[in-house]
């Protein structure tokens, strides 16, 4: 590939229909039917199980439906795609648990996730070129582990390790950020700079955003998404959502 | 002259006395000339002696049948002091005396020692002539398998008196086998003669049958010769054998089908013994064992040994190694769980390094113990032999057994696993270990336990392996990767895979090696599993869901 | 600049490579000097006998780079790495038996001896070309190399990884030697190749050939060395260290990881094959027992000796376990297997880092493996991928 993704033209950023998955039986998802528009900020909540992990895992290629389609922008067909290639239409995603790379260093870390030509003959012969070291440490600045550079990611504390697979996922720049419960573990503060970060990205990239964590959704969304059971079960902004009597039913219901 | 009354009377009285009397002076005179008969044979030479015996045949005496055998055993000798001849009761070189048996009546006469004795010889020809003769006598016995093999025997050397002697017999012959066979003799004998009606009939009866020698008769009919001419010259009768070779020859091809299936489950049945108890260290606990083909071996010697020390008892040797070996491969197993693996769980690819070099210890103890050479196993007697089932297929009882045995020890596997205690340990452990640890499982009681089973099992599959062949430092080298490759085909974690994947690879194995020999089909089998796995990674029962899943 | 990095800074930073680099130098000249310069009745002299084991060490230091490449750095665990070295072994082993010529035994000018005792009449198609070097050099890279590549990319694009990856491997370096053993295949049966007479015409017998040939050697595990450094050292080193550690995560950034794997795989399977090319000409002969699984494993255990993912490990280890080798078979011949597997068993529980796991200041660069005990799903390392296999 040369040169950044297409920007999206009109149409949706992503469209997910009626997808389907089952793990020996077990309905991961069911029916499952989204849209998301470009430059949004969609979270996605609900209970354990509900098939959040599931539909970032369709997305990113990392399992395939039984059956439905996923679109990104007007036409691509994200079921067609191995991971790498979902990477390289613009699809970064930041994982529920911090898969950092533990023997490499934190500069290491994000240097690896430059956008670019990633073949094996390029990695070989090809060197950080002075403008990409500069965006790393840009990078590093953001999510503040400037003074981490060259530690071990292994070494770093659980919420410093959320921050560099951010960072690595920024490093990617991507046109839609998947994000998997990016403060699970941090402090309040953290849990603000995170919010900021995330509001900051929004109209030039489209987010989705999985959480557990209702005060930090409702910092940041304007339009949430309840699933359950591997479906949709309610949509809106934050207050109707909470007001709705489904959403309620399967929070707090018997 | 004209017979006067004087006279009638003492012609009938003569007529009468003969009658009566015949008997006893036919026997004796029967005896004697028996005797004669025989003391011809002393000085006859082999044609002259096949002529004594079709007259001691023919004499009806009663004697005769034990005569005969005892001429076709090599039996029969002359006592080289009064040149009467003798039957010997038996010919061990071990006894100083042989005891005697007078011919004639059949009541002992003594014993002589060896050098007073001249045997009475025979040549091939008088052989086979006393053999067909001796068929004509069994197949009157009461017992249908001597019937039955004095048919077989007759059928060797048709000619138009024993044709003769088959068609009295198959009108009243109730053994539906010896009925079977009396009629395949006929048949053949009938191709022979000229009438077309009874050879195409003779060719239906004979297109039932499966033996190669009725397949090779028909298939000669159709022979031509170097100019063109057909052996057999009507076209009627040549087709009609050409169908009866090829329905013939359709089912000889099931049963040798059948034959090689067979041979492929016994040979899969180790491969599935093996795998099992890989199948249970690698893929409940993930335990890569090296040393696996190395229990094997330790299970294959302790037969060995036990047959070392119970010379004279070779079955209880086996039945007693069974459980042996079990425990001898088993406890070796505990050992390197304790000692060796249990400190590295959770990294296989060094597991697999460490019981490397556990196995490269085991087989130089091995030979340091019992030398480097391979030993031999006796198979007892009650497993040794061949069932014939039919006319075509015959089945080795060794590995019949080997196959029960291997079904027996999965069967109690999965009863173990699935309803015992220890078993739901054992699938507790594997699937979650901290869950089980929290309800209180001992887990590594269980991880000890759980190896010494999946080495136990290794065990005994060391015992199957060792009624197959030799036993040697090297046994456990050559299964090793087999059985790896078992495991994976079938699936990693399922025992059912196993079984299936084991036994299908023997018989694949099987299926080849006639056309391209043991080595190639060795090495297409293994090709052909690394494509596999290509294709299909996890196997032919893959274990799905989350459980499964890697980071 | 290839490999993005000038060269000797990088030296400076690799204080182990450069003793390495140092120690080959002194060799290649130490070498010649002491067998050829000084007389032999000499306390000084090095026998022809040490001067074979000596080049020995050093072609399985070759075989053990190229493990470690693969092994340290991206997680593939061969087990039948000496198939690839055999290979090599072999295609020199085509162009040395083709150099005899008139000299052997049957005296034909083409047929080796091994194929007139078969009653053969004329070579196999696969033999021509090998009585020219410039044709035979290739193949020792392209057949080794070739294997690796088709092997691995059907192997790496189905995603197989971990354990049964390396089983796989075994049972390919099991099925070649089976085949190999074969006396219809054309590569000289159970006996192999051997009375070699001379290489490039000069004879082989001969020390001057040999101390050639040690320096030659020497020369190709520096250059071996060099170019996995560079390999290493680079961003696509940095990738495979990545791919080891944590693989799907990698693809999730964007890599194609079976590309990375089949190149390096590819690469060290080169580097294995031209070990063994340059093993053939000193010992003198090759057969295939050398395809024998324990063969792979034992360069696995000089690698995991020295340190695996230290590259100087590997080389050290190599040379150790052999000089050890060297010393039992000679002294207690029934020890060495003993010795072997309690090596095995040591370094695996002890020495998790092997002897440079020692040297202090190396301990971040050799990969630890998982957690001990529980905690991590053991499945997880089984290696085989859940993930869907994309069109």
């Amino acid at each position: 590939m040369s040169g950044p993704p297409p920007e999206l033209l009109g149409g949706k950023a992503l469209t997910l229909t009626n997808l389907t998955v089952s793990f020996d039986g077990f309905k991961a998802l069911d029916g499952l039917t989204l849209t998301v528009e470009p430059g949004e900020l969609r979270c996605i909540i609900g209970p354990n199980g509900a098939g959040k992990t599931t539909m970032m895992d369709v997305i990113t290629g990392r399992t395939r439906p039984m059956s439905g389609t996923a679109r990104f922008g007007p036409a691509i067909d994200l079921l067609t795609l191995s991971e790498p290639e979902i990477v390289d239409v613009g699809i970064g995603r930041k994982f529920q648990k911090p898969t950092v790379f533990e023997q490499l260093t934190v500069f290491e870390n994000l240097e690896l996730s430059l956008w670019g030509d990633k073949s094996f003959w390029r990695s070989l012969t090809t060197r950080l070129r002075s403008s990409q070291r500069d965006y790393v440490d840009d990078i590093l600045a953001v999510i503040g582990l400037a003074s981490q550079r060259e530690t071990l990611a292994g070494t770093l504390a659980h919420g410093q390790k959320q921050w560099l697979e951010i960072g690595m996922l920024l490093m990617q720049e991507p046109e839609l950020l998947l994000v998997d419960e990016p403060v699970a573990g941090m402090t309040p503060q953290e849990t603000d700079r995170t919010a900021e970060l995330l509001t900051s990205l929004k109209a030039e990239h489209t987010l989705i955003v999985v959480e557990h964590d209702m005060d930090f959704v409702r910092s940041i969304a304007r339009r949430v998404t309840v699933l359950h059971e591997g479906r949709v079960l309610a949509e809106g902004d934050m207050s109707q959502v909470q007001n709705d009597p489904r959403v309620i039913d399967v929070y707090l219901g018997a | 002259m004209r017979l006067g009354v004087r006279q009638c009377a003492a012609g009938a009285l003569l007529v009468a006395a003969l009658v009566l009397y015949s008997p006893t002076l036919g026997a004796q005179g029967d005896n004697d000339s028996f005797s004669t008969a025989l003391s011809a044979l002393r000085d006859a030479s082999f044609l002259d002696k096949e002529a004594i015996v079709g007259r001691l045949a023919e004499s009806g005496h009663p004697s005769t049948r034990a005569v005969l055998s005892a001429l076709v055993e090599d039996r029969l000798y002359v006592r080289t002091a009064d040149s009467q001849v003798f039957i010997v009761k038996s010919t061990d070189e071990a006894l100083a005396a042989w005891e005697l048996v007078d011919p004639v009546s059949l009541s002992d006469r003594g014993s002589a020692p060896r050098d007073e004795l001249t045997k009475i010889g025979t040549n091939n020809r008088l052989r086979r002539l006393l053999k067909t003769t001796l068929a004509r006598f069994e197949l009157a016995s009461p017992d249908p398998s001597v019937r039955l093999a004095a048919v077989r025997e007759v059928l060797r050397s048709l000619d138009d008196a024993t044709v003769a002697v088959l068609r009295e017999r198959v009108g009243t012959e109730p053994d539906s086998r010896v009925k079977d066979e009396i009629e395949t003799g006929l048949g053949l004998a009938a191709l022979d003669g000229s009438d077309s009606a009874a050879r195409l009939a003779a060719i239906a009866v004979l297109a039932r049958r499966t033996r190669l020698e009725v397949r090779n008769r028909l298939a000669a009919m159709l022979e031509r010769s170097a100019d063109g001419v057909y052996a057999e010259s009507d076209p009627q009768i040549r087709a009609a054998a050409a169908a009866a070779v090829r329905s013939i020859d359709r089912r000889r091809t099931v049963y040798s089908a059948l034959e090689v299936v067979f041979f492929g489950l016994s040979v899969g049945s180790v491969l599935v013994l093996v795998g099992t108890g890989l199948a249970i260290t690698f893929g409940v606990m993930g335990v890569i064992n090296m040393a696996h083909g190395e229990l094997m071996m330790l299970g294959a010697y302790t037969v060995y040994v036990a047959q070392t020390l119970m010379p004279g008892h070779i079955a209880l040797s086996v039945f007693l190694a069974i459980p042996a070996a079990f425990l001898v491969a088993g406890t070796a197993g505990v050992i390197l769980e304790r000692s060796v693996i249990r400190f590295l769980y959770g990294r296989p690819l060094e597991t697999l390094l460490a019981t490397f070099g556990v196995s490269l210890i085991l087989q130089q103890t091995v030979r340091s113990v019992f030398s480097a050479n391979n030993r031999s196993v006796e198979t007892p007697s009650w497993m040794s032999g061949t069932l014939q089932l039919g006319d075509a297929l015959s089945i080795t009882l060794n590995r019949f057994y080997i196959i029960l045995f291997t079904l027996i020890v999965f069967a109690i596997l999965l009863v173990i696993l699935k309803r015992t205690r220890l078993g739901l340990d054992i699938r507790a452990v594997a699937q979650n270990r901290g869950m089980a640890q929290a309800m209180g499982v001992r887990t590594e009681r269980v991880d000890a336990l759980t190896f010494g089973l999946g080495s136990g099992i290794a065990g005994l599959a060391g015992v199957a392996l060792s009624q197959f062949t030799n036993v040697g430092p090297n046994l456990g080298q050559s299964y090793i990767i087999d059985s790896f490759m078992v495991v994976v085909f079938g699936g990693v974690g399922s025992l059912w895979g196993t079984l299936v994947g084991g036994l299908s690879m023997g018989v694949v194995n099987q299926i080849l090696e006639p056309y391209v020999g043991a080595v190639l089909a060795k090495i297409s089998v293994l090709v052909a599993l690394i494509v596999f796995i290509q294709r299909w990674p996890r196997g032919l029962f893959p274990q799905t869901g989350r459980a499964a899943e890697s980071h | 600049m290839p490999f993005g990095r000038p060269l000797l800074p990088a030296m400076r930073q690799d204080r182990g490579g450069a003793v390495l680099l140092a120690g080959l130098v002194a060799l290649s000249v130490l070498v010649p000097l002491l067998n050829l310069a000084v007389p032999p009745g000499s306390p000084w002299h090095l026998s022809t006998y040490w001067l074979t084991l000596l080049g020995k060490y050093l072609c399985f230091g070759m075989l053990a780079l190229a493990l470690d490449l693969i092994w340290g750095y991206a997680g593939i665990l061969s087990l039948g790495h000496a198939a690839f070295f055999s290979l090599g072994g072999y295609a020199m082993g085509m162009y040395l038996m083709r150099q005899i010529g008139t000299r052997g035994v049957y005296g034909d000018p083409v047929l080796p001896d091994f194929m007139v005792f078969l009653n053969w009449h004329s070579l196999p198609w696969f033999w021509t070309g090998f009585n020219h070097f410039w044709f035979a050099l290739p193949m020792m890279a392209l057949a080794p190399g070739g294997l690796a590549f088709v092997f691995g990319w059907f192997a790496f694009r189905s995603r197989v990884t971990g354990v049964y990856l390396s089983i796989i491997t075994q049972a390919l370096s099991y099925a070649l030697m089976l085949a190999f053993f074969r006396n219809d295949m054309g590569f000289g049966g159970n006996n192999g190749f051997t009375d070699f007479k001379d290489i490039l015409g000069w004879d082989l017998h001969a020390d001057r050939t040999r101390v050639a040939l040690f320096v030659v050697t020497a020369v190709a595990l520096a250059v071996s060395y060099l170019v996995c450094r560079a390999v290493v050292d680079s961003r696509a080193g940095r990738v495979l260290r990545a791919i080891r550690d944590a693989e799907s995560r990698v693809r999730f950034l964007g890599y194609r990881v079976e590309s990375y794997k089949l190149w390096v795989f590819v690469g060290s399977s080169v580097i294995a094959g031209l070990a063994g090319a340059l093993y053939v000409p000193q010992v003198g002969i090759i057969n295939p027992s050398e395809f024998a699984p324990i063969n792979s494993i034992e360069a696995v255990i000089w690698v995991a000796v020295g340190g695996r993912g230290t590259l100087i490990g590997a080389v050290a280890g190599a040379v150790l376990v052999n000089y050890a080798k060297t010393y039992f078979t000679g002294a207690l011949p029934e020890v060495w297997l003993y010795a072997l597997g309690a090596l095995f068993i040591g370094v695996t529980l002890f020495l998790p880092r092997g002897f440079m796991g020692l040297v202090p200041g190396t301990a971040r660069l050799i990969p630890a493996d998982g957690p001990r005990g529980a905690g991590r799903p053991i499945r997880s390392e089984l290696g085989v991928s859940a993930e869907g296999k994309a069109k």
